[in-house]
């Protein structure tokens, strides 16, 4: 692919004045990316790029503070770069940002549905619409549509929204369906105490991995996080689903205004608990309200660190 | 067992300092008739406020929650309202895809003169309570349990 070799020379470029560059390289199986941090040249020619890309790694900046990184962007992972910089949580001049248009990664949870233990697979290959995928018992032939994440399909900014280096010809808008719309549309449509069953019942199965924190670029707070101080203790270690639930609403409602849906949050979750809902409802208030969509603008103040002595949109009397 | 048990809803009020506090003080000296389903709790300002602490208070049973500060203008801290107006309107508009009706969670403005206004904010935040009855929490979570203390370790009794 000449945008990848495009790219990998770009990277070998600015190497030299970078602590290092994050990207992806082949994981475990044919199907899975991993986080790649790349010092050297040699570690520059094992990155990758396609559909098994899925991770973010702007969830990684935060943590390179105070030294001069690069970074390798999809069009969403660039979404968080930009609320990161709007925040100033990181700075323009300590970011190298390279992209490349991305034409949508897998979900192997959907992957997994067609073909079984993934753990199994030894080849996956996506040529156009086709993942075509090996295991013991031979070739399975998918359409894309059916194993693309969720967010691919109706993908809004396939191209890097900020880049210092940029190669391969940019791609329009995907116009595909939005499933996560319709799944909100169906969790809108329950009756009040349905809904909150629902939750509780979603919820039990929670962990307390934390793994949805720990993936979300936005999730700045590190060893900071309300949901383990003791002073003040706002959950306790208790396995209850009232704990389970609080702890989705803090992480959820400090994202207000802040989430780009990437939706890294649900993918990591590794009893797929379908919490991106509670945070594509929160943007769509946002949205509402203030007509503001995080990561698109480097300028743009978000909506909760600032106010208007009249608010459009808001009528606080109006019970 | 209390005289009002049954009759009664678990109403929590965060009031600021500087105006509602008065003004529900200022009903009070008034001796202005209150429904008595509400508990408050004294905070510096509506900017203090954390959206999680009312998430907090649904979560734990209480069947609604009412925010009150200063009138837009007339913060003692300038903006802390301002500031609150927006969180809190957030919140209200992302509470019901918990399955949490909106209407159980409201937030207003009330002087420290303004006894009359908070009786009529008290009545009315209740009666819509009330037209809502009891919170589905309690019966999907159960009642809470005993709260953590403020330090951690020791737990109160169940
Ligand atoms: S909350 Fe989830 S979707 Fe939003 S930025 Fe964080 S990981 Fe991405
Ligand atoms: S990733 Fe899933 S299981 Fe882990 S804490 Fe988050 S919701 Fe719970």
């Amino acid at each position: 692919m000449q945008s990848l070799e495009d790219i990998k020379a770009k990277i070998k470029d600015a190497l030299p004045g970078l602590d290092c560059v994050i990207g992806w390289e082949r994981g475990w199986s044919p199907l899975h990316g991993t986080p790649l941090f790349m010092r050297s040249p040699e570690d520059v020619d094992r990155l990758t790029w396609g559909p098994f890309n899925v991770g973010n790694p702007a969830t990684y900046l935060t943590g390179f503070k105070g030294k001069k990184v690069g970074v390798v962007v999809k069009g969403c992972d660039s979404r968080s770069v930009v609320q990161l910089l709007q925040e100033k949580l990181v700075k323009r001049e300590d970011v190298v940002v390279f992209g490349m248009p991305c034409e949508g990664v897998v979900d192997l949870t959907k992957v997994a549905r067609k073909v079984g233990d993934i753990a199994l697979v030894n080849a996956a290959v996506r040529a156009g619409g086709t993942l075509s995928v090996t295991t013991p018992e031979g070739m399975v032939e998918i359409p894309w549509e059916e194993v693309a994440a969720d967010k691919c399909l109706s993908c809004q900014y396939p191209n890097a929204l900020v880049s210092d280096h940029f190669a391969g010809e940019p791609l329009p808008p995907a116009m595909g369906r939005d499933p996560a719309a319709e799944q909100l549309a169906a969790l809108e449509a329950m009756a009040p105490a349905e809904l909150f069953a629902h939750w509780a019942k979603v919820m039990e199965r929670c962990i307390r991995c934390y793994a949805c924190r720990n993936a979300c670029p936005m999730c700045v707070c590190r060893d900071h996080c309300i949901a383990q101080t003791r002073d003040p203790h706002w959950l306790t270690q208790e396995d209850s689903t009232r704990e389970k639930l609080m702890f989705q609403m803090i992480h959820a409602l400090h994202l207000a205004g802040r989430c780009t849906e990437c939706g890294e949050c649900q993918r990591s979750c590794p009893v797929d608990i379908p919490i991106l809902a509670l945070r594509r409802k929160l943007n769509a208030v946002v949205k509402d309200l203030f007509d503001y969509q995080a990561g698109v603008d480097p300028q743009a103040v978000p909506p909760l660190f600032t106010f208007q002595v009249e608010e459009a949109k808001i009528n606080e009397r109006g019970w | 067992m209390p005289v009002l048990a049954g009759k009664e809803l678990r109403i929590v009020g965060f009031l600021c300092n500087w105006c509602s506090y008065g003004g529900a003080d200022t009903a009070g000296v008034g001796r202005f008739t209150q429904p008595t389903d509400l508990r408050i709790i004294r905070v510096p300002c509506s900017g203090r406020i954390d959206p999680l602490f009312i998430v907090k208070a649904l979560l734990g049973g209480a069947d609604g929650v009412l925010v009150s500060g200063c009138h837009p203008r007339d913060c003692h801290y300038a903006s802390g309202n301002f500031y609150a107006r927006r969180r809190l309107e957030v919140l209200k508009g992302m509470l019901p895809i918990l399955g949490i009706e909106p209407g159980r969670f409201e937030y207003t403005w009330v002087s420290a003169s303004e006894g009359q206004r908070w009786q009529h904010v008290v009545t009315t935040f209740t009666n819509q309570i009330h037209a809502l009855g009891p919170t589905p929490v309690k019966d999907v979570l159960g009642a809470c349990q005993g709260l953590p203390s403020l330090k951690g370790g020791d737990r109160a009794v169940a």
